[in-house]
């Protein structure tokens, strides 16, 4: 008999070690995520994958799937609040997609659509924030970041370097490149790096690619995130595994 | 500059562990932290310089542009404003020629604002190359003028300026007797350490934080874990606005605090002990290394103790300005050498703390508590309190009251009592247990202090009837979203957004929608946060909505929409470029319903 645990009313089985995320994706149930990606160390702090575990909010990314965890994800609040974080990140930076190359394939776009957001709801915050174009392949436009890490656990954790970090507080948190100058043309970054490639927004973009996969044949422009999600993802996740 | 780094390196076996450490004494000695300090530190301690930086940049105290070689920091504290700080501020300012957040041409000196410096009982209070600063006024600030610009050392400066009282005005079953130096190890050894451990469990103490969990659950789980190194961590951060009563057991009962912290070293099995002091304190550091020292030459410290076979010991790490390290991840993390970021939990410091090893982190009260409880048993400590809060709990009392200072009570003592106790008449609202507690109202003051009441890490804020309950949440508010760590989306943004929703209602900018849309952020930014600051960031706001919803209401416009900032302000620029200060230049701010906006009026109708 394997452990089980209630997701929506629906029972899943894990295994020892799993997350409530690992779970879910395994038995094809998608929870937003934006800073979550099951090869990498999990991070917990984009929000959006906020789930309630008996009566109690968690991250569906970091908490252990334990039994007897009844666990409700697609609920009208819970679903209504993702929504409002997707929101706040959307007015944080400086998301204006229909002038970015990484529309149809950005995830902080696609998450805004499966979650039928319409506005941005709250102010916005303009905040004034740097653009690196000083690397011959990679350019980086902090306006677009929202902070997830991606990129500074796929260089530490997949590529052996330690070209990114957060740093900052609070409102003020910013990526930094590891390079005396502060650029990142002086970092040992490679177009090649998986760090290059694995911003879910529009922060990362490798140069001379623009718009060679045309608006209307990307990623999200067929089919939601929560179905991407899952065919990819999750078969990640099993031969991981 | 490269022998001093090369030296403070060495002497801190050139562990990354000890990264605050090091930038703190450079921030000391060179007013910043330069970058060929940090290209140098990369190399000794084997860090990438990015791991340097986004340390420089998470703690107020460490920057990485020049600052003055005498950094004036001014606590923005409520208490502090209450007490005149912002005449004070301005005054100093104009004295020493310098602007707010700004380094005089000169080098000479910089000016900022800085959250709580824990002197609320003796304020208004500033820093000074971080060393407290008391009782300001213009007098003082005359002095501080004149000692900047003579550029005199700060050890010759009048030690009046630096004097720290404890202000203890009523003591209890704790503070009214300090335990004799060793008194308590010897007690625990002699009874036996599981069944000293027994006597901690049978008192009933609670952690003394805030958050209430049973100290010897705490132990047990920790030493409990299959692993060789344990870690016993004091919590002296004490960062909340209002909070200052740590400063005083350090001050004044450091040795008990110390002696609680062995004991629990005994019971848990840990070898090394950290004191997490917040960087505000830096007026006690020489002091407490004193008593460590001392301990140590009467075996009460180090290899062996008491002749036991205990070996223990305890280093002092300093914070350097950053709320957040006062949460136990968050600390450990610090204490670690890194930015103070919540971890995410499970698992636990008992069982994952310092370096992944389980890790008991208290409060100073509740080692001071502990060590008491190891000495007089745990009947003693139990006899007093209520059913579920037992003992005492000691209080740091501030604003409008006649007696600012400590008072220790049973817990389930009324607010009543101890507004009576420290002189607080034509009292409006108390703060209980600081901007992340509760605001109570006159109407409440029956109520208890204890974890089933009126949960308390031991602020008490009064404010009487002249005040103004807007100011008091927008100061709060402000604060915390300076003090988010901004790892999570709810908090890092969500106290933002609340800072300016908060800002327009009391700057008149509000309309009718606005109570809802600060109402739907509380909500958010508490129920979504990654740990308890974000999670009681609203708290100020949340616990004064629900006692004087018509204040925020008086503050609305009668409008279904405002613009949230002055639009005929911001046409100012415009104006200049176009010289013209004509009617016709100028926009009306707010429209009653119904009415046409002087906007849409053609230039020639207009009156």
């Amino acid at each position: 008999m394997s452990k089980t645990i209630i997701i929506d009313g629906k029972i899943i089985p894990f295994e020892d070690g799993q997350t409530i995320m690992d779970a879910a994706m395994a038995a094809g149930i998608y929870i937003p995520h934006l800073c979550h990606q099951p090869e990498f160390t999990p991070h917990g702090s984009c929000k959006l994958c906020t789930v309630n575990v008996n009566g109690r909010n968690c991250s569906a990314c970091t908490f252990p799937a334990m039994e007897g965890q009844e666990v409700l994800s697609e609920t009208k609040e819970l679903i209504n609040d993702r929504r409002r974080i997707t929101q706040m990140l959307f007015v944080e930076g400086n998301h204006l997609c229909p002038g970015c190359e990484k529309s149809g394939n950005c995830q902080l776009q696609a998450v805004g659509y499966h979650l039928n957001m319409l506005d941005s709801h709250f102010p916005h915050f303009y905040p004034d924030r740097k653009v690196d174009a000083s690397h011959p392949d990679v350019m980086i436009d902090q306006s677009r970041c929202i902070l997830c890490t991606l990129c500074v656990r796929a260089s530490q954790q997949e590529d052996g370097k330690s070209v990114f970090a957060v740093s900052g507080r609070g409102i003020n948190k910013c990526l930094i490149f590891n390079a005396q100058s502060g650029l990142l043309k002086d970092t040992d970054l490679d177009a090649a790096d998986r760090a290059a490639h694995i911003c879910p927004t529009g922060a990362i973009i490798i140069k001379r690619t623009g718009y060679r996969v045309p608006i209307g044949q990307r990623v999200y422009d067929d089919k939601e995130i929560d179905q991407v999600s899952l065919e990819t993802e999750a078969e990640h996740l099993e031969h991981g595994e | 500059m490269k022998q001093f780094i090369q030296g403070i390196a060495a002497n801190s076996r050139y562990q990354a562990t000890h990264l605050l450490q090091i930038l703190r004494q450079i921030q000391f000695r060179y007013h910043y932290i330069p970058q060929t300090a940090i290209e140098q530190l990369s190399t000794l301690l084997n860090i990438p310089r990015t791991q340097i930086v986004s340390v420089a940049e998470f703690y107020s105290f460490l920057h990485l542009e020049p600052r003055g070689q005498y950094e004036l920091l001014i606590s923005d504290s409520i208490t502090d404003h209450m007490l005149g700080k912002e005449n004070l501020i301005g005054y100093l300012a104009k004295k020493l020629d310098v602007d707010i957040g700004e380094v005089r041409a000169d080098g000479v000196v910089s000016l900022d604002n800085t959250s709580c410096t824990g002197m609320c009982d003796q304020g208004p209070a500033g820093l000074v190359n971080g060393y407290a600063l008391t009782r300001l006024d213009h007098s003082a600030i005359d002095k501080i003028a004149e000692l900047v610009n003579q550029q005199k050392p700060l050890n010759e400066w009048p030690a009046e300026l630096f004097q720290v009282n404890d202000n203890i005005y009523k003591s209890g079953l704790l503070l009214d007797q300090q335990i004799e130096q060793g008194a308590a190890l010897r007690s625990a050894f002699k009874r036996g350490i599981g069944e000293t451990l027994m006597e901690i469990d049978k008192s009933g103490l609670r952690g003394r934080g805030g958050a209430g969990f049973k100290t010897a659950m705490k132990w047990r789980f920790c030493s409990e874990e299959q692993q060789n190194e344990r870690y016993v961590v004091c919590n002296a951060d004490e960062g909340e606005p209002g909070t200052f009563k740590d400063r005083v057991l350090l001050n004044t009962y450091a040795d008990q605090v110390f002696e609680g912290m062995t004991v629990c070293a005994a019971i848990i099995g840990a070898k090394q002990g950290f004191v997490y002091l917040r960087g505000e304190y830096l007026h006690l550091q020489d002091k407490l290394q004193n008593i460590l020292d001392q301990r140590r030459q009467k075996g009460l410290l180090g290899n062996n103790i008491l002749n036991t076979g205990l070996d223990f010991d305890i280093e002092i790490h300093l914070g350097a300005g950053a709320y957040i390290c006062g949460e136990e991840s968050a600390l450990i993390e610090s204490l670690e050498g890194k930015p103070g970021i919540p971890r995410n939990r499970p698992p636990y410091p008992v069982t994952h703390g310092y370096l992944g090893k389980p890790t008991v982190v208290n409060n100073v009260e509740t080692f001071l508590a502990a060590a008491a409880i190891a000495v007089n048993g745990g009947d003693w400590f139990a006899s007093i309190g209520t059913e579920k809060s037992k003992g005492t709990k000691i209080l740091s009392i501030s604003g409008d009251c006649a007696r600012p200072g400590i008072y220790e009570y049973p817990f389930g003592v009324t607010v009543r009592t101890i507004l009576n106790d420290c002189g607080a008449t034509d009292v409006q609202g108390v703060q209980v247990g600081g901007p992340s507690g509760t605001f109570i109202s006159n109407q409440e003051f029956d109520r208890k202090l204890a974890f089933e009441d009126l949960a308390t890490g031991g602020s008490f804020i009064v404010f009487n009837s002249t005040r103004n309950i807007l100011d008091v949440a927008q100061n709060f508010t402000h604060f915390f979203a300076h003090e988010s760590c901004g790892f999570c989306t709810p908090c890092r943004v969500g106290t933002s957004l609340l800072k300016k929703q908060m800002d327009k209602i009391v700057e008149g900018h509000g309309a009718s929608g606005d109570i809802v849309a600060l109402e739907e952020l509380c909500r958010l930014v508490k129920n979504y946060s990654h740990c308890g600051l974000g999670q009681t960031a609203a708290n100020p706001i949340i616990t004064t909505m629900e006692r004087y919803l018509d204040l925020y209401e008086k503050q609305l416009k009668d409008i279904s929409f405002e613009p949230g900032f002055d639009l005929d302000g911001s046409l100012e620029i415009a104006r200049s470029l176009a010289n013209r200060d004509d009617v016709g230049a100028h926009l009306a701010q707010t429209v009653a319903t119904g009415s046409i906006p002087a906007a849409t009026v053609p230039p020639g109708e207009r009156t």
